[in-house]
């Protein structure tokens, strides 16, 4: 028996009234885990009911542990009927199996109910006993870590990256099934809850056997998503990246955890403290163990493709942007390190990684963006024998991903994500990343002991400039591009633009700052069934995706910069339109070229009129690059060019010009643009739709004064955050009333959509200002016919805007400097990587240890107290202030007595005793903040308590009364928000970092008065600290609290 | 076309206290777009109307949604819905709570039920306060009526306690409290002029120096409630006017301490003993339910108009006030000084409130 879970009901609050004749409730309390229930006594007629049961224990396998919630339904009773549910709570407990993480979940948790919402909090305490399993053939994972955040978390250290896991599961939506007609709505949302719930951590478990199988000990960049394919069926599907990562502090490395030794369980001989061997030892699929919980992987339906199934599967190549011809490549060293990369790389089937931040020296260069699509007919085969389609349908993908990395001469995909588009039996799936060269040392068994590997002595790239540096052949260029000596280092070749699916790299020099910009695009489609959809569908995409693309670009070089970062092309299918939607942060990057400006070319250019015109627009366009190069502060230093490349005019051609390209080298500009020599980017206005682009791109507001935004986790060019903090979602749901719309009109009206949220963004946000919103992350759906729907979660954060030029390097972000300097010295990296900041930087190596391990040593065990203690200090103090207010108002002078003396044994709520007794003092709601980036500026994250991933269904069938859709959705937004902190909170955080919504299902009925909504939001639970408090002396803070306390 | 649905919802309650102003007063999202509009709001910030408008909807919505933990202001430091920082919170409870005057005025001393609530409109109509404006404070009168009429202890630090007011604000509602349980006259004719603050000041008097609660605080007594015993005891004082003598000592008294020091010194000889008649009435009268609903309109009538009518200014009346309590102290027959004090106290000071134009 590996595990014995505890669980204590302790009370209630708040609970709502389901007796209406005594206005109270009888209430009591399930606790279910696998198959076996407890229930708690009821505590009649409250409705704060203080159960405080015995601990209910359940002795379970780790491999339920890892699979199965906690579930908690709290039931009014009543004598003569049924029992009425009031709702429900769903406790993951993973986070309890991993020793690192959280030790105990206790707190106040949302009773939740798929109808009503919250209803009232239940206070609950949960542990969890585990046994050292030591199976070999065991099925569990227990102690892998799980990271949402795409970058290696904040206090470890990756000792080593193992690469690309994935892993998806299958079951039938149980909406959809048969009983499904004669059960209730809300039993059969209650069913997907839990069917979800349970598929979410089996494949959390089934990932992290891959993990263990590969040596890690974590998975960072973990993606889950779900396909609610409809009658076929529902998929859960996830990626991630494998790595070892070590605790950046010796405390926790002193106590090796039991069950979180991957390595070592795998050498122990398959004995010992299991007493059925057996069950563990007859491998993955054992009819014995299946029965034991309801969703077994064997017990679920796989399916296949059926002859009739069409692949239309449709590979646009779009690496993008870069491109060129090369200078030499860096020398003999550098060939010895491709290698080396290169083996360590070929190991593995998909050399993916889903992070979009790396430890310094880790990316070397980056090629482009790649991106595969396919469009496939969702069918349901009823042949569980049969192998799983989705894989083979995902493995397709990835495969196509792969040689286009392999076509940039890359090895490697970073940056890498994967996403659907259903809709009825149609489905787009897609996958990106940016193509990339990475370092060895990071892949290779022993590389931390490889101070003689060679690698480690060449790196002849400057920091700054590198990642740009091109990695293909300079002769086998696969697009057109201009390539040039890199305007950092002057040695090696750089594309004029790059794209890519990454955070900008912390070592890159940029020009003046970044912002979003966003390319939108729908097209109509014929409404279709079957096949005859899937090829319009597919018909459709390569369009769509050069459409985007040369948006992008024109945007791009409309604000005079030159790289994208984040970029995130979605998109999605309906019933009669596909609706496209490109997201990226452009910056100027120093190291490339300064871009060219737009040149408009007429085509009947006899008419003088029609020149008039267009030199009108020419010189809007010319006046907005202008204007556009002020506010980002893009004033890149003049420099000498020397073009070097020669724009390829069709790849067909490419043979010819491996000749030419040497003599080609000056007849770059024939064309006499107004741009100089640079290539301008050539508009041709030969009908009304160019014309149409061209205003769009004209119409796109710039953000207010005061604002900044971005998609990705920085804004390239502020670095000086200050605490201001704000994350929000907000979802727009845009009806469109006829079915008459062109194209343009209704690019106009996604166009209007999404600029218009955006502005109502800055509008909301403008007491912040100044400030930037950081990962503007928006999704587009066509939920109906005539319905868009755009979802966006993004933060916004204040910044100082007095220290925003120059002095960053000087320490304005500390913790971005601390970051790199902890990386490096924990990699025992040398320090040259970072050859820009030594003298500036207030850390040299040695001391940034001593300071970094005693900060933890002394943070780590008093963390959870100290963050309590100090938010509840504000609270206190605050109630402190209404109690002296209390005491001061004492009237009339004849009273002397203390009011505190005036105490009375009356029940509360109608005593004047009711100040000593009242909840507040004791049981505030401590604040948990939420941010979609990685970290929270000013502070440090000193413990990751796990993965928080969940899903909930609302529905009603009464919307009107609930405040039409706009009412029910809000409500459910908060809801969501609420249940997360309230997680996080009872696992001892302060925060939720890299949090998203992934999902966001909106579906409504208003003849019937009904609506539902899915939601699935995922992050990372953490402590943070001060940055100030870490860096006071480690007196106690509750003396500063109290001392507090006083003065108010 | 059109917008569906469109929602923004902050991890951090986000809002704007002017709008919140503006659901407060009940106005509809479309004329708070346009007070907003009109307060250029669009100014500071540039944006479209439209903007503005999807804007006022998700905070008045958010507002509605808050609306059940502000009934229950403890509740909104313990729910987990919305996470609003403490102080925020206050402002919310605070806002939320604060009345009108002008309102307070109307409704003060009326019953606090279903009918007045029903004639809403026509207060609605008088002040021009929407009339949803005027449900909410109506309904917060009644809430904190309710909540603290059968509590026991200080009425002020009771309704802080529960509602988390601020102490003006919960003297206000003291005042209100105080008003609807005893019923106090104040919408005759007459009273018009008397301010909302005339009344919640004698309110506050009343209720510090003539309750249960302001005798002895350790007494489990309730602060709503006149002191029944000292009402009674209010008949004793009948005999500074029944006893001729001591009427007569009084006033000789009193005109001996204010010869030369008032202006109005001659009407004020002339009219003593009808208005020394008309205090000691007032007070002896207390003791019937009835004639204590009538205080208000009793001093109007019997002290304040006369006086006025001779126009005395204020600084003469707080002079004669003065000494005809004092004085008593020195009538050689009169034994009920503390009562006489505790109610002369109160009185004495209504009058200075309530004597203005």
């Amino acid at each position: 028996m590996p595990g014995k879970l505890k669980a204590k009901i302790v009370a209630g609050r708040h609970l709502p009234v389901m007796d209406r004749a005594s206005d109270l409730t009888d209430a009591f309390v399930e606790v279910k885990f696998g198959n076996t229930t407890f229930k708690t006594d009821v505590y009649p007629k409250s409705l704060n009911p203080q159960w405080n049961s015995e601990w209910f224990k359940f002795e379970v396998d780790d491999e339920d542990l890892q699979d199965e919630p906690l579930q908690i339904t709290v039931l009014d009773h009543d004598t003569y009927s049924a029992n009425d549910a009031i709702g429900k709570v769903y406790i993951d407990i993973d986070p309890l199996l991993s020793s690192e993480a959280a030790t105990v979940i206790s707190g106040w948790f949302p009773i939740y109910d798929t109808i009503h919402g919250i209803r009232g909090e239940i206070n609950v305490l949960v542990k969890v006993d585990l046994f050292n399993d030591l199976n070999r053939f065991r099925q569990s994972s227990c102690g892998v870590k799980f990271f949402c955040t795409t970058s290696i978390p904040r206090c470890y250290r990756a000792a080593m990256v193992h690469g690309f896991v994935e892993e998806l599961v299958v079951n039938e939506d149980p909406e959809y099934q048969w009983i499904d007609r004669i059960r209730t709505p809300r039993a059969s949302n209650e069913a997907r809850q839990r069917l979800i719930s349970l598929m979410s951590g089996e494949l959390q478990r089934k990932i992290g056997l891959k993990v263990l199988e590969m040596g890690g000990n974590a998975v960072v960049g973990y993606l889950q998503c779900f396909d609610l394919e409809g009658e076929s069926g529902l998929v859960v599907r996830a990626i991630g990246t494998a790595c070892t990562l070590e605790k950046l502090s010796n405390s926790s490395a002193a106590a090796p955890p039991a069950c979180n030794s991957p390595s070592k369980d795998i050498k122990e001989p398959p004995f010992s403290e299991d007493p059925n061997p057996n069950t563990h030892s007859s491998g993955p699929s054992t009819p014995l163990k299946t029965q034991t919980y309801s969703f077994s992987p064997s017990k679920s339906y796989s399916r296949q493709s059926s002859s009739s199934d069409t692949d239309l599967s449709l590979t646009p190549k779009t690496g993008m942007g870069s491109g060129g011809s090369a200078g030499k490549e860096g020398g003999p060293l550098k060939t010895l390190l491709r290698q080396q990369t290169q083996s360590a790389l070929e190991q593995r089937e998909f050399p993916f990684f889903t992070l979009t931040s790396f430890p310094p020296g880790f990316l070397i260069h980056v090629g482009g963006v790649v991106s595969a699509r396919s469009v496939k007919l969702l069918d349901r085969i009823h042949n569980p024998d049969e192998p799983e389609t989705r894989d083979a349908w995902w493995e397709e993908i990835r495969q196509e991903i792969k040689s286009h990395a392999r076509a940039l001469g890359c090895h490697a995909v970073v940056g890498y994500s994967e996403s659907t588009s259903i809709c009825e039996e149609v489905c787009i799936l897609s996958a990106s990343g940016t193509a990339a060269v990475l370092h060895p040392k990071f892949m290779q068994e022993g590389c931390l002991d490889g101070y003689s590997d060679p690698s480690r002595l060449e790196e002849p790239s400057p920091p700054s400039c590198g990642f740009c540096h091109i990695p293909y052949d300079e002769l086998n260029i696969p697009f057109p591009a201009h390539l040039t000596y890199c305007y950092h280092c002057r040695r090696q070749k750089v594309p004029d633009v790059l794209f890519t699916t990454i955070d900008m790299p912390a070592e890159a020099a940029v020009t003046g700052k970044g912002c979003l910009i966003q390319a939108r695009l729908c097209r109509l489609k014929k409404k279709a069934q079957g096949e005859v959809n899937a090829t319009a569908i597919s018909n459709l995409l390569p369009f769509m995706e050069y459409e985007l693309h040369t948006q992008l670009m024109n945007k791009l070089k409309l604000r005079g910069m030159n790289a994208l970062f984040g970029l995130r092309i979605q998109i999605s299918v309906g019933e009669n339109m596909l609706v496209g939607l490109a997201s990226a942060t452009a910056v100027y990057l120093t190291a490339l070229p300064t871009p060219g400006g737009i040149q408009i070319a007429g085509k009947t250019p006899s008419d003088i009129t029609y020149e008039q015109h267009i030199s009108n627009m020419q010189k809007k366009i010319n006046d907005t690059i202008a204007k556009n190069k002020e506010l980002y502060e893009v004033n890149p230093p003049e420099v000498i060019e020397e073009v070097i490349g020669s724009p390829i005019p069709e790849p067909r051609q490419r043979s010819r010009l491996f000749r030419s390209h040497s003599e080609s080298s000056d007849e770059v500009s024939e064309l006499d643009l107004s741009h100089g020599k640079k290539d301008a980017f050539v508009l041709e206005i030969d009908d009304t739709d160019a014309v149409e682009d061209i205003h769009s791109l004209l119409t796109d507001t710039p953000a207010p004064a005061g604002f900044y935004s971005c998609n990705t986790e920085i804004m390239p060019g502020i670095y000086n955050w200050t605490s201001g903090l704000q994350m929000f979602t907000s979802v727009r749901v845009f009806r469109l009333s006829n079915a008459n719309l062109t194209n343009q009109g209704l690019n106009k009206i996604f166009n209007d959509l999404c600029e218009n949220l955006l502005k109502s963004l800055y509008f909301k946000l403008r007491s912040m200002i100044p400030c930037c919103l950081c990962h503007l992350n928006f999704t587009v759906a066509v939920p109906e016919d005539e319905l868009i729907q755009v979802a966006v979660t993004a933060v916004a954060m204040t910044f100082d805007k007095d220290q925003a030029q120059e002095n960053w390097k000087l320490g304005a972000d500390k913790t971005h400097m601390k970051a790199i300097v902890e990386n490096e010295e924990q990699l025992q990296f040398p320090l040259e990587l970072c050859t820009e900041s030594p003298s500036t930087n207030p850390f040299s190596p040695c001391r940034g240890t001593g300071l970094q391990e005693s900060a933890n040593a002394h943070a780590t065990p008093r963390a959870a107290s100290v963050d309590y203690s100090s938010f509840a200090d504000r609270w206190s103090s605050w109630i402190e202030l209404i109690r002296l207010k209390a005491q001061t108002i004492r009237r009339g002078s004849i009273k002397t007595t203390s009011s505190l003396e005036k105490a009375s044994p009356l029940p509360e709520g109608r005593s004047r005793s009711l100040r000593s007794t009242r909840s507040y003092a004791g049981s505030t709601v401590a604040v948990v903040k939420m941010t979609p980036l990685s970290f929270i500026p000013g502070t440090r994250i000193i413990k990751y308590l796990g993965i928080i991933n969940m899903f909930f269904i609302r529905e009603t069938t009464s919307l009107r009364e609930e405040g039409g859709v706009s009412g029910f959705l809000h409500a459910f937004i908060a809801e969501v928000f609420a249940m997360v902190r309230a997680h996080v909170a009872a696992l001892g955080g302060n925060a939720v970092v890299s949090y998203s919504m992934k999902e966001c299902v909106f579906m409504e009925n208003p003849n019937k008065n009904q609506a539902q909504c899915l939601i699935n939001v995922s992050g990372d639970a953490v402590i943070f600290m001060r940055e100030s408090e870490l860096e006071a002396t480690p007196a106690p803070p509750q003396t500063s609290c109290s001392g507090g306390e006083v003065t108010t | 076309m059109s917008m569906e649905l469109d929602v923004f919802v902050g991890n951090t309650m986000l809002l704007d206290e002017e709008v919140y102003k503006l659901w407060l007063d009940g106005y509809t999202v479309g004329d708070a777009v346009r007070l907003r509009l009109e307060g250029g709001v669009l100014q500071e910030c540039e944006a479209s109307e439209e903007v503005l408008h999807s804007d006022t909807m998700d905070q008045f919505r958010t507002f509605q949604m808050c609306e059940r933990f502000l009934h229950c202001p403890s509740k909104l430091a313990n729910q987990l819905l919305f996470q609003i920082p403490p102080h925020r919170q206050a402002m919310l409870i605070e806002r939320y709570y604060m009345f009108d005057s002008g309102f307070a005025r109307e409704l003060l001393g009326k019953k606090l039920s279903k009918g007045t609530k029903k004639d809403l409109d026509d207060v609605s109509a008088k002040t021009g306060i929407t009339l949803k404006s005027c449900r909410r404070q109506f309904d917060n009168f009644k809430r904190v009526f309710k909540a603290v009429e059968e509590l026991k202890g200080p009425l002020v630090e009771n309704i802080q306690h529960h509602f988390l007011l601020s102490d003006r604000l919960a003297r206000d509602y003291a005042a209100v409290v105080f008003f609807a349980n005893s019923r106090f006259e104040t919408g005759k004719r007459k009273l018009q002029y008397l301010s909302f603050q005339d009344f919640a000041f004698c309110a506050r008097q009343l209720i510090s120096y003539w309750t249960v609660g302001s005798v002895d605080s350790m007494l489990e007594g309730m602060d709503v409630d006149l002191e029944k015993e000292f009402l009674h005891d209010l008949k004793d004082l009948k005999i500074l006017i029944t006893d001729k003598d001591m009427l007569d000592q009084h006033k000789s008294l009193v005109c001996a301490a204010l010869r030369g020091k008032i202006k109005v010194f001659n009407e004020m000889e002339g009219n003593f003993k009808n208005l020394s008649r008309a205090l000691v009435n007032i007070a002896v009268k207390l003791t019937h339910t009835k004639d204590v609903r009538d205080l208000f309109i009793d001093l109007v009538e019997k002290f304040i108009e006369p006086c006025r009518s001779d126009r005395w200014a204020v600084g003469d009346i707080r002079l004669f006030l003065t000494h005809y309590t004092s004085t008593a102290h020195k009538l050689d027959t009169f034994r009920h000084l503390v009562i006489w004090d505790r109610y002369m106290g109160v009185v004495k000071s209504c009058i200075l409130k309530m004597y203005h134009d």
